[in-house]
């Protein structure tokens, strides 16, 4: 850029540059940001009965459903705990990150309409889902904590550790895989469709393929490798192993899925930024 | 003055069946098709093939250029196609030109449309607040306009009530509003005026004329050509996404109802080239108006009787039932109406050359840009034997001064002169019963 570009605010180029992210701008939008998340959080529940009783309906029919099938009927271990604590402490963690990854892979194609008519850095969007699904989270976090003492007052084998304090850590994470697959698989879907229901099939699939129903333990060896090169693996067992104690800790492993977070919402947001110039002309 | 806007060289294509399909497998479907020699299985019948040009650009806007200097209110005019939006749309940064570069100096806000983002479940006071963050206005921006944007929507019995359960006025009103208490630097406003009542209308217009008496510059785009010449000391007209004219705003629109009018009012072709099949050839059209036939100048006005002649040749053998229809769209692709001959003019016609005539009445049309949009040839009153799409294009303005007096946009898509009387039923001498 030269000095001369200095004088004026805005410069519109046929292509931006790779790593022009434009984060200021993102941070001169933020009360839009915070406006969209208070948006989805009051418009998601207007018009139900049971309005925001669904935060905590879904997480509790899913696991009891889970404790029916797999715990009762399949009779998939459980290391021992009770299996109602087990697949909520995964699946509480989990629904953050599927969530995550659906309405941020849906950015594009669900605010055409939005970007088509006016200019805001797109990003503000995907960020503005994670906010409002961590709200979710934090909801239903609550609800897990509230079984978690129960559980410990009716005398569960249940011993949590100081690796709670890493929840934070753990939490971000998920968010950040979901950020950076979301807004790959969005910047992909401008021109097909098709990926959206893959991804939507794909996310139910992919938690079988993550220890959120078993513990990593019961994986047969030949398998182990398999399961623990998924990044998500290490983030469910390290929250499981905080909160209940059962399974292991593999600090490389969660370096490894740190790694794994931080290559992708960059990737995602390289190519993010290179689809949101021109998708209009193509979605 | 200093320059607020500098456009340069700007350009902007598009490739033809570039655009996706939707679905990869629809895009193999056509591709293998392709291979095979076969005709694209996903077009609708009768529309044409863009298949065989694959990667043929189109120029949606081709090296424009022009600055645009702070405190200066500019309008861009041109017919639909002429690249106006796509301009606007890389103005406001929706979409990225192919070529060129634009330097701004200010905020942009741009008004491609009103009440963008609202959303229905939220109350109006919920959705000034989202529309102006979503515009540029941090919050308390819009706190401190909150009154005045109310106060100008004039909604403010409803303000706490959700907008899905505003009439489509108040919508309008309400989204208006806080777009016009927006105080860009710069504003870039699309046909916004087409909305709202004749009052709200005027309203608008008032506050736009404001905003640029108040040394802001705005980008005006209309086809509302009294507004533009209002509003605007310079205009620029696009054509086919090039910039034809720049210069001050009367002129431009002279030079635009000039050039649109001879561009479009009359086709011919020669017998090699002129569309048609085996059986029917479209050997030319036009429209005049039937007192200015002799000169043939000047824009039509509403108390013009107007006359649409299409020449064809007929080729289908032995007498045959054929008529001639046609489809006519206002500038907002509003069907204004269809008119078969067959209703008037029904007789059996053998091979052979002839002119199809159509009388558009005096006082039937409203002022605004008409298109033919379809002209079609109907053998045995259903049967489409031959179509040929956007014939003619004509503007229609108001006669005489009363051309300039109302500035909002028409109302109405016919403006027909009927039989009105009153008469009376009982006269009320002295004591009112």
């Amino acid at each position: 850029m030269t000095t001369n570009d200095k004088q004026w605010d805005i410069i519109i180029r046929p292509h931006r540059r790779w790593f022009d992210l434009r984060i200021g701008e993102l941070w001169r939008y933020r009360d839009m940001i915070m406006l969209f998340v208070w948006r989805d959080f009051v418009s998601v529940h207007k018009q139900t009965i049971l309005g925001p009783l669904w935060y905590l309906i879904q997480p509790i029919l899913t696991n009891l459903t889970f404790t029916v099938i797999f715990g009762s009927i399949a009779k998939l271990p459980t290391d021992n705990l009770p299996p109602f604590l087990f697949y909520m402490s995964a699946t509480v963690i989990w629904t953050y990150f599927s969530n995550c990854l659906l309405k941020t892979g849906d950015t594009f194609i669900g605010n055409t309409n939005l970007f088509g008519k006016v200019y805001f850095p797109r990003l503000a969007v995907p960020i503005s889902m994670l906010i409002s699904n961590l709200i979710t989270f934090v909801i239903q976090f609550i609800l897990f904590l509230f079984f978690f003492f129960y559980f410990i007052l009716n005398k569960a084998p249940i011993h949590p550790n100081l690796w709670i304090l890493f929840t934070p850590i753990l939490v971000l994470m998920m968010a950040g895989l979901g950020l950076g697959f979301g807004i790959l698989i969005s910047s992909m879907t401008t021109k097909y469709r098709d990926l959206r229901f893959l991804v939507q099939f794909g996310v139910q699939l992919l938690m079988y393929a993550t220890p959120v129903v078993y513990s990593i333990t019961s994986v047969p060896a030949r398998f182990q490798m398999l399961v623990r090169l998924n990044p998500l693996t290490s983030i469910i067992e390290t929250f499981r192993y905080a909160f209940l104690g059962s399974g292991t800790i593999q600090p490389f492993e969660l370096l490894y899925s740190f790694i794994f977070m931080l290559v992708s919402v960059l990737v995602g947001a390289l190519i993010f930024n290179r689809v949101e110039a021109t998708f209009m002309d193509t979605v | 003055m200093t320059t607020a806007i500098s456009i340069e060289h700007i350009s902007k294509s598009y490739h033809l069946g570039m655009i996706g399909r939707g679905t990869f497998a629809e895009d193999l479907r056509v591709w293998w098709a392709h291979v095979r020699g076969k005709p694209n299985p996903l077009l609708r019948i009768g529309e044409p093939d863009y298949t065989d040009r694959i990667g043929e650009e189109i120029w949606a806007v081709r090296d424009v250029s022009f600055t645009v200097e702070q405190g200066e209110a500019m309008g861009i005019i041109g017919r639909n196609g002429a690249g106006k939006s796509t301009l606007l749309k890389i103005l406001s940064r929706v979409t990225a030109p192919t070529s060129g570069e634009i330097k701004v100096k200010g905020r942009i806000a741009s008004l491609l449309e009103v009440g963008t983002g609202f959303h229905p479940d939220l109350t109006g006071r919920d959705n000034i607040f989202l529309n102006g963050s979503i515009m540029g206005m941090n919050r308390e921006e819009v706190r401190r306009k909150f009154d005045e944007i109310v106060d100008f929507s004039g909604v403010e019995q409803f303000i706490d009530t959700p907008v899905k359960r505003y009439s489509s006025g108040m919508y309008v009103r309400l989204a208006f509003a806080v777009a016009a208490h927006l105080d860009p630097e710069i504003l870039i406003v699309d046909e916004v005026l087409s909305v709202g009542d004749a009052e709200f209308q005027k309203k608008c217009l008032g506050k736009m004329g404001k905003v640029a008496e108040e040394g802001r510059t705005v980008l005006f785009v209309s086809h509302n050509l009294p507004a533009v010449q209002n509003l605007c000391q310079r205009a620029i007209v696009l054509n086919k996404g090039s910039s034809v004219f720049d210069g001050k705003c009367n002129d431009a629109v002279s030079f635009y109802l000039q050039s649109s009018l001879k561009s479009h009012t009359r086709v011919a072709w020669d017998l090699q080239n002129a569309p048609g099949n085996s059986r029917i050839q479209l050997v030319g059209a036009s429209i005049n108006a039937k007192a200015k036939l002799a000169n043939g100048a000047g824009p039509f006005t509403t108390s013009d009787d107007l006359e649409i002649q299409v020449d064809f040749i007929n080729k289908i053998p032995g007498d045959s039932d054929l008529g001639v229809t046609i489809h006519l769209i206002d500038e907002r692709d509003i069907k204004v109406f269809v008119s078969s001959s067959t209703r008037t003019a029904s007789q059996r016609i053998g091979p052979g050359i002839y002119r199809a005539t159509c009388q558009i009445p005096r006082d039937l049309l409203n002022q605004g840009t008409f298109t033919i949009n379809r002209l079609l040839f109907v053998k045995d009153r259903g049967f489409s034997v031959f179509e040929h799409q956007n014939v003619l294009t004509f503007d229609v303005i108001l006669p005489g001064e009363n051309q300039f007096g109302w500035v909002g946009k028409k109302e109405g898509v016919v403006r027909p002169a009927l039989n009105w009387s009153i008469d009376p039923i009982k006269e009320i001498v002295s004591n009112p019963l």
